[in-house]
């Protein structure tokens, strides 16, 4: 005959097992804060770079080329903290869960880079920062299902974001700042205090 | 279906055969190497409960072949949802306090 704690037990068991296997659960707060500094010092060189050169056809270059390295860095940065968070917990980075998440995540960013890309090379500037945003909005949220909420709610914010930067283009750079710097890092604290600290 | 009076299914009364039916539940389908890595078991010991599990009709095989390879996957049946649910339902109302 089982006892009460041994039906708590099975529960408990059942509910975990029930999220690790539908949600993947080693994203890192960290990648938050590091995706987030970068974006400010990205923000801060694209801001000086347009300063100082006044001609477009080259400072288009330059800021494309700063908004594509801290894309990598931010990735590359978000792919290290979730390995050694999945290590400190003793799971699994490649799971079917996780191929799902990038699946889910991957489709609309590389819609949204496609898309960005023609209207770099009509020179539609003033549209790319919302464009990115919008994009990178719409990936978190499809993302979100297949882990923490927070990445659904980080998305929703994004989004909005990149409304209000499509309705005030000439502030593009603070938008860019607001939406991946600011919501970035304190999307990384929340996540952190949560879930490690 | 057995079940005793709690409403427990006799059927679900074993670690691993929990583990199996918390994984079909929440996933459209699962193949027997992702089911053997999530619960940590023997090939043998997750072989024998899926056959149990799929003689009761609570879980369906879906044999295919991905490229050359056969690739065996499982997926919940409908009666093994509301069977699995209400064995979840039960065990919850053991736990609450009297």
């Amino acid at each position: 005959m089982e006892t009460k704690t041994d039906y708590s037990d099975d529960i408990k068991s059942i509910k975990r097992i029930m999220e690790e296997s539908s949600r993947f659960l080693s994203l890192s707060g960290l990648s938050g804060i590091f995706a987030g500094i970068l974006a400010f010092l990205g923000g801060f060189a694209a801001h000086f770079l347009i300063l100082q050169n006044q001609d477009m056809t080259v400072v288009k270059y330059e800021v494309a080329s700063v908004a594509l390295i801290i894309l990598i860095l931010a990735l590359a940065g978000s792919f290290y903290f979730s390995i050694r968070e999945a290590r400190r917990k003793g799971q699994k980075i490649w799971t079917p869960v996780s191929k799902r998440l990038l699946l889910s995540l991957f489709i609309p960013l590389i819609s949204g880079g496609f898309f960005i890309l023609i209207l770099f090379i009509e020179n539609q500037w003033q549209l790319i920062v919302p464009a990115m945003l919008i994009f990178y909005g719409l990936s978190l949220v499809n993302a979100g299902k297949f882990t923490y909420s927070e990445i659904f709610y980080l998305g929703l914010a994004e989004l909005i974001t990149g409304f209000l930067a499509a309705v005030f283009k000439e502030s593009f750079i603070l938008f860019w700042i607001l939406g991946f710097g600011f919501l970035h890092i304190i999307y990384g604290l929340i996540m952190y205090r949560k879930y490690q600290g | 279906m057995k079940t005793d009076i709690s409403g427990l299914n006799k059927l679900f009364e074993n670690r691993v055969r929990l583990g199996i039916m918390s994984i079909l539940i929440v996933n459209a389908s699962c193949d027997f190497n992702d089911l053997k890595d999530s619960l940590g078991v023997t090939d043998g010991n997750l072989a024998s409960h899926l056959k149990a599990l799929e003689e009761n009709k609570v879980i369906k095989v879906n044999k295919q072949f991905i490229g050359r390879k056969p690739n065996t996957s499982y997926s919940i049946t409908e009666n093994g949802n509301i069977l699995f649910r209400n064995h979840i339902n039960a065990l919850e109302n053991l736990i609450k306090p009297q």
